[in-house]
């Protein structure tokens, strides 16, 4: 059969929504392929993976903890990425917003003050507005690439998160563990429902979509966003100060992804560990494209992300598999919707019954 | 008429050619012939079809149903490639060009490998055919740093260094001096008489009758008419493509303006880009009530005034530019608008527009000061009544307000982004080559707004290419060359031949002319 690719004359909707769905069956029909092929039963392998994770209440409760620092993340990187600013950073500034919000929390041991919690939040976020501005001035006074500088500046980040908790941050009574001391009553994020894990974090992260959405679609300062993603020489044109924009873009997914950290920490972590994130930061990079930089999407697409965390954690205890299968995951979703959008500006056509095929077109 | 008897057949003879895109029937049973050394215009409104048949000629897209004939041969023209190989060569209205490749480069992209590989060889045959039909180009020039005009060449080059045998033209005079449309079209005549055929698509009927032997007329798809256009009215030629109910001209009378508004005081900018203009002493007033056009060839520091005017640029020196109640050489595009300043640059779509934004949005993008934004908020209920204001005041045709900047022709965009700009009624409107590539209707109806907004007292610069819109609607005119500023003269008394002498840089700054 000959395939023909032809372009679009305008941009197809029904594929832009369509094309993460086609990547996530492309990446199952994958998966049961890879069960398949390290000899375990793929159904079994599809089932432990993305059902049994949630199949409880306990469960769910778990993939709103996952999907929280990742929502966060996500939120902060949909604005940078409207902006046309390629921030790949938000493992960094969340790392930071960890190490900072830690290091307030500490201050806090003995504290019962209500004042301790919204502190350390606080300076959480500022912590990853403080990473993320490095990149932005970089790139407004140097003229620097910032997806080289954001990813450099995450290795920094991890480094220094190791340097703090191996060193000034090391619990003193903690046996030589590279931790912190467990974080006071005063500076752990209350939990929503009692017996959970599910806490503050998940409600801040939904909070920062509704925010992200309403900024973008009904102010001005999203309008220009917009625009200087979609045509900076018209934004030129319109006089929007790009610079602003792009410190402005940066210094909130900073926030967000700050917030993400320090969420993390004084959540379900309680102290400061070197591990602090396993890719979070990275996945939401992954969320934010994959929800097509809409806040429903990206939060329907941060929980499939988080299910794949805990299915990857499933798969290990269940059946034995190695951990990594999560990250091909992710990375093969990744794959398929990128190589889905094409089909967004691009049709293919069958020759033969060419003349029927292009007609239903949305 | 035959121009060369040897070949009994048509160069090529399109029969009963037509093309539907979902929803439109862009051609309709078209049928035209052309023969060796024929110059045939095209001519037609923007959407009657023509681009869409000459893409057929060339190959980007297939016919749905008819044939053509090449040399009397059927032939399936699936690629441009094959077309090239054919010997049809093509300049595309908007040029396909690398900028960041030297203009050799970008010819030997299109080459076989062999051609490209030796690129002295290559440069030699460059400067051999720009010689020939006297077209300068420097092909180690990086085409980045090309006017226009001279990109233009380029593309024309490209075609000629092939064996051509069909020569297709989209709207080459568009951006072409009075001298170089004349340096064109003996170009054209060369090759003519040399047996190339020559489709020719234009709009600007004057141009097609000094230049072609036959002309085809497209309108809404189908052929409308068939004449000698040596033989026919440029008004006649006009009526048959754009129906009969549409105005095809307009005069307007002068003003002498009021009281002076804009007031460029000895402006030097050094230009950022190695290769631009850097524009010397400028003076320049503008009065109130008045069209000041300036005239001159693309390249000779119309992008680098107009950004020093608009404040894409900032000038340092403070003074430079001045309005009645203040100066705003450094003041940034959003301050300046709100001085009252509108502006209307050359690219419609990628500038004055965002083409994936919808018609409300891209109302909204100058005119937030015009009560569209309160306190940061957008106000989505009166932007949209904004664009739907544009949209029907200004007649721009198109599917909504809610149809991406992109899905509208060039003059309808054009309409739409004058329209923003006069709605916002301005003090003091820059617009830069208003009618580019705008087909007759919509270049009426845009010199017609302007002409009111000038009755209602606005100061206008308009910058335009096409001598023959700045004559028709400006009071005083002046030429920009080497980004020198030629003196100014009252449009009524002065000579095109006059004009045209200052756009090649003969003149002396001091020279006192009346009315300047």
């Amino acid at each position: 059969m000959l395939v023909n690719v032809e372009r679009r004359a305008q941009g197809s909707r029904t594929m832009a929504y369509m094309s993460p769905v086609l990547a996530m069956v492309l990446t199952l029909f994958t998966g049961a392929l890879l069960f398949w092929i390290q000899e375990q039963n793929p159904l079994q392998g599809l089932y432990t993976f993305f059902i049994l994770p949630v199949a409880d209440l306990y469960g769910l409760s778990e993939l709103g903890v996952k999907a929280a620092p990742i929502l966060l993340c996500a939120a902060g990187l949909a604005v940078c990425f409207r902006a046309n600013v390629w921030n790949i950073g938000a493992e960094g500034q969340l790392l930071m917003g960890a190490l900072f919000g830690s290091w307030v929390a500490l201050q806090f041991l003995e504290s019962t003050s209500g004042w301790a919690m919204p502190l350390v939040l606080l300076s959480g976020a500022l912590g990853g507005m403080c990473w993320a501005a490095i990149p932005a001035i970089l790139k407004n006074h140097f003229n620097t690439n910032e997806i080289l500088t954001t990813i450099m500046l995450n290795y920094v980040a991890l480094n220094l998160l190791l340097f703090g908790v191996h060193g000034p941050l090391k619990d003193p009574d903690g046996f030589n563990f590279p931790e912190s001391a467990l974080f006071s009553e005063a500076t752990t994020l209350p939990v929503l429902i009692e017996g959970y894990r599910l806490h503050l974090g998940a409600l801040l992260a939904l909070l920062a979509v509704v925010a992200v959405w309403v900024v973008l679609s009904r102010t001005f300062i999203g309008f220009q966003i917009r625009v200087l993603g979609m045509d900076s020489s018209a934004a030129h044109y319109a006089g929007f100060r790009e610079k602003k924009l792009v410190l402005l873009v940066l210094l909130f997914c900073g926030a967000m992804a700050g917030l993400a950290g320090v969420s993390e920490v004084t959540g379900p972590i309680g102290q400061l560990v070197p591990t602090v994130s396993p890719g979070y930061g990275y996945s939401a990079i992954i969320v934010a494209f994959l929800g097509r930089l809409h806040p429903v999407g990206i939060v329907l697409a941060s929980l499939l992300m988080a299910l794949v965390y805990m299915g990857s954690e499933m798969g290990q205890i269940q059946m034995g598999l190695p951990l990594a299968l999560g990250g091909l995951f992710q990375g093969v979703l990744l794959f398929y919707l990128l190589a889905c959008d094409f089909l967004i500006m691009y049709r293919i056509r069958w020759q033969g019954f060419a003349s029927n095929v292009a007609t239903n077109e949305a | 008429m035959t121009h060369n008897s040897s070949n009994p057949h048509p160069r090529v003879s399109l029969r009963n050619i037509s093309k539907r895109f979902p929803g439109v029937l862009a051609n309709d049973q078209v049928n035209l012939d052309i023969s060796p050394g024929e110059i045939h215009a095209l001519l037609g409104e923007n959407g009657a079809g023509k681009s869409t048949l000459m893409k057929m000629i060339y190959g980007v897209m297939m016919p749905d149903e008819g044939r053509i004939a090449w040399d009397g041969l059927p032939v399936e023209i699936k690629e441009p490639a094959a077309a090239r190989k054919l010997g049809i060569g093509m300049v595309f209205q908007h040029f396909s060009l690398f900028e960041t490749l030297t203009v050799a480069e970008n010819i030997a992209l299109c080459l076989d490998a062999h051609e490209a590989r030796d690129m002295t060889a290559l440069s030699a045959r460059i400067r051999d055919v720009s010689l020939k039909y006297s077209m300068a180009l420097e092909p180690d020039r990086l085409v980045h740093t090309l006017s226009i005009g001279e990109r233009q060449r380029v593309e024309i080059v490209r075609c000629l260094i092939q064996d051509i045998r069909l020569l297709i033209l989209d709207e080459p005079t568009s951006v072409l001096t009075p001298q170089e449309v004349e340096g064109l079209f003996a170009t054209l005549r060369q090759l003519a008489a040399e047996g190339c055929s020559i489709l020719f698509i234009s709009h600007k009927l004057n141009e097609v009758k000094a230049l072609c032997h036959n002309a085809t007329i497209l309108r809404g798809g189908r052929v409308t008419g068939q004449c000698v256009p040596g033989n026919e009215t440029a008004q006649g030629i006009a009526r048959m493509m754009v129906g009969d109910d549409t105005p095809v001209t307009a005069t307007h009378e002068r003003t002498r303006g009021g009281e002076e508004y804009l007031k460029i005081c000895n402006l030097s900018l050094t230009s950022r880009d190695p290769f631009g203009t850097s524009l010397k002493d400028i003076n320049l007033g503008v009065r109130a009530g008045e069209i000041v056009g300036i005239a001159g060839v693309a390249g000779n520091g119309q992008e680098e005034l107009l950004a020093a005017l608009s404040g894409e640029t900032l000038e340092t020196h403070r003074e430079a530019i001045r309005l009645p109640h203040g100066y705003i050489a450094h003041m940034y595009p959003g301050e300046r608008r709100n001085e009252g300043l509108a502006f209307v640059p050359e690219e419609r779509l990628g500038r004055g527009a965002v083409p994936d934004m919808s018609l409300e949005e891209n109302g909204l993008l100058t005119a937030a000061g015009a009560g569209l934004v309160k306190n940061g908020w957008v106000n989505w209920r009166k932007t949209r009544e904004f664009a739907e204001q544009i949209v029907s005041q200004f007649n721009v045709k198109c599917a909504g307000i809610h149809a991406p900047a992109k899905s509208l022709s060039g003059g309808n965009l054009q309409k739409f982004i004058m329209g923003r700009e006069i709605l916002q009624t301005p003090t003091l409107l820059i617009a830069s080559h208003p009618t580019w590539g705008v087909d007759i209707g919509a270049a009426v109806a845009i010199h017609k707004e302007l002409i009111k907004l000038r009755n209602s007292g606005a100061a206008i610069l308009l910058v335009s290419e096409d001598l023959d819109e700045l004559f028709e609607i400006t009071d005083r005119i002046c030429a920009l060359c080497h980004g020198r500023l030629s003196p100014v003269a009252d449009t009524a008394s002065v000579s095109l031949q006059q004009v045209g002498s200052w756009m090649a840089g003969h003149f002396d700054v001091d020279e006192d002319v009346q009315g300047g």
